[in-house]
């Protein structure tokens, strides 16, 4: 299985040239990482490739990175019936830098790309309707992203002197707890006192 | 009449319609009475799930697999579990698995029972919704008698599942099969055979092969292509290797052919059922239904009160949780509806850093649109009934 991935991850290479990136098997499924302004020619070939025919699309999601220059990863899936192999392919972008849309090649990816929009922000250059979808009318903020508080900034309440639903700034009773389970020898570097000592 | 008399006329269906399936609201463009164009607004069922799975521990995030498709809720913790399991490269005991396919059948079951009755319902049937509903009531009672609950039920855990099934339960799954099998005859009769059924499903929201796969769509859909594409077949997780169970396909693509499959799959379903309470009885069924490994699972009750180790086992596993190794995979099982698939994210530490939930409604819903242009409003309904809609996954 991972001879024949690698064979194919070859091959997606040297057909495809610098658009490809990084490439890694791990788990038994095959990773590649693209070039962001290629991913419509590399999801094209991806899918019409008589070797790849990755016909049928699965999936399109973010990941949150807010440490790296690039923070976000579009990871995109396919799976390939006729061949019964999956494949994942990664795009890195930031705020403000818009991924080319795979509407064109993938009707199915309208809706998973508006997802990537409403949840992190990211921006597609031509999609045709980039509107939010998850999240309330009206909605501000990208809510999976790691800055993004798990409260959220606004609750909602009837009013029943307005009669309708207000918006108001979300009030806690409880402070949220957020534990640190990271090991003291290999996670954060706690100040405590008298430390200082052991360090002159 | 002058031009300006004629104009479309653009309607709201739902968020408050029986026939929505849920909290769905379609904007619908109308020409007379033929379907113009479709705008579904989704995410009024949205919780967050995915962003609160990333301050969970991996096992408190278990819980929220269930109430995404809550008609079958086991198939989707079975996802989540083989993903964590795959980060974690544990293998799962015979016994355990076994458990996982027999309630994961019954998930079928659970689902398809609703799917088929209710879309004779939005048809203008009431009778088929109360005999389903009467065997989804058994099937929840064999749900709440392995796990405690009739829904949510938390069963399928990393590294195996919650407790082990009784000899008594397993008998009466097996009294379950053959009466059912009577009933699913009784349901062909009365839904699959009537006339009105069939007037309103047959040639209504036909799809192409083509058009399925670009569309992601999975599960029935593909199935009433004509194509035996079944990942319990294609990609074989869990014991489904082992099973002997036939793919029922369709010629046409429409409605009626999906709904003639899941009743066919109800039947498979049954037959999968009966080789797993077999092999459960079998000497070779018998064992551990979790990992041994202690780091994972967590000890009996028994252990933690003569055992310090697992008693500390314990604590660990109900404060920090386990840790799992950093990497990326994507698992994927043929849930009732479809492909129901998890992209778990792991940097090292005891929480997910992303989980995404790729839920087959969610790219059927989609397709609307376009399988219901040049439709009449009527089938709106029907089409709807026949993608199979649950608004938990869809919305997460």
């Amino acid at each position: 299985m991972n001879a024949e991935l690698q064979a194919l991850s070859d091959h997606i290479a040297s057909s495809l040239g610098e658009a490809i990136g990084d490439r890694a098997v791990a788990y038994n499924e095959l990773t590649i990482v693209a070039r962001r302004e290629d991913i419509v020619r590399v999801v094209t070939f991806l899918r019409d490739d008589p070797q790849c025919r990755f016909v049928c699309f699965v999936d399109i999601c973010g990941v949150d990175y807010p440490a790296r220059e690039k923070r976000f990863d579009v990871v995109y899936h396919l799976l390939s019936p006729y061949q019964n192999r999956r494949i994942r392919v990664k795009v890195e972008t930031d705020e403000v830098t818009p991924v080319p849309s795979l509407v064109e090649v993938f009707p199915a990816a309208n809706w998973f790309e508006r997802e990537a929009y409403d949840l992190y922000g990211i921006l597609f250059s031509g999609h045709p309707d980039l509107r939010r979808i998850l999240t309330d009318y009206g909605f501000e903020g990208h809510p999976l992203r790691k800055d993004f508080p798990l409260t959220g900034y606004v609750e909602v309440r009837y009013d029943d002197g307005q009669g309708r639903v207000v918006y108001e700034p979300v009030k806690l009773s409880q402070e949220f707890r957020n534990f640190d389970f990271l090991s003291p020898w290999e996670g954060t570097d706690y100040v405590l006192p008298g430390d200082e000592k052991a360090k002159a | 009449m002058g031009e300006h008399n004629i104009r479309n006329f653009t309607i709201n269906f739902g968020p408050q319609h029986p026939a929505a399936h849920g909290v769905l609201r379609l904007v619908l463009e109308l020409d007379g009475e033929v379907v113009e164009r479709v705008d579904p607004h989704i995410g009024l069922l949205h919780r967050g799930t995915e962003k609160l799975i990333e301050y969970k521990t991996y096992v408190q995030a278990n819980p929220y697999f269930d109430r995404l498709d809550y008609v079958a809720p086991l198939n989707q913790e079975h996802a989540y579990c083989m993903a964590v399991e795959k980060l974690l490269g544990i293998q799962v005991p015979r016994r355990a698995e076994l458990i996982r396919v027999l309630y994961s059948e019954i998930g079928r079951l659970l689902s398809h029972l609703l799917n088929v009755t209710t879309q004779a319902m939005d048809v203008g049937a009431l009778t088929p919704p109360l005999w389903g509903f009467e065997e989804r009531e058994k099937l929840m009672i064999f749900y709440e008698r392995i796990s405690g609950s009739r829904m949510h039920a938390n069963y399928f855990r990393p590294g195996g599942v919650n407790m082990d099934i009784q000899p008594e339960l397993i008998d009466d799954i097996e009294a379950f099969c053959d009466p059912f099998l009577k009933v699913l005859d009784d349901l062909d009769t009365l839904v699959m055979g009537s006339r009105i059924f069939k007037q309103r499903n047959v040639d209504i929201g036909v799809l192409t092969l083509d058009d399925c796969w670009k569309w992601g769509f999975s599960g029935p859909l593909v199935r009433s292509c004509g194509v035996a594409w079944d990942l319990r077949k294609a990609q074989p997780y869990s014991l489904y290797e082992e099973m002997e169970f036939d793919i029922p396909v369709g010629k046409n693509g429409d409605n009626y052919d999906r709904q003639i499959i899941r009743m066919e799959e109800m039947r498979q379903s049954v037959r999968i059922m009966r080789q797993c309470l077999n092999k459960l009885r079998a000497p070779d069924g018998q064992g551990p239904v979790a990992t041994l490994d202690g780091k994972v699972a967590p000890p009996s009750r028994k252990d933690m009160k003569r055992s310090m180790e697992a008693l500390i086992h314990h604590f660990k596993l109900y404060t920090e949780g386990f840790h799992v190794p950093a990497g990326e995979v994507y698992v994927a099982v043929e849930a009732p509806k479809g492909e129901f698939g998890v992209y778990l994210v792991s940097d090292g530490t005891n929480k997910p850093y992303r989980c995404k939930v790729r839920a087959p409604g969610y790219a059927h819903l989609q397709g609307m649109d376009f399988m219901c242009r040049g439709h009449m409003l009527a089938d709106v309904a029907g089409v709807l009934g026949s993608i199979d809609i649950v608004f938990g996954e869809v919305d997460r």
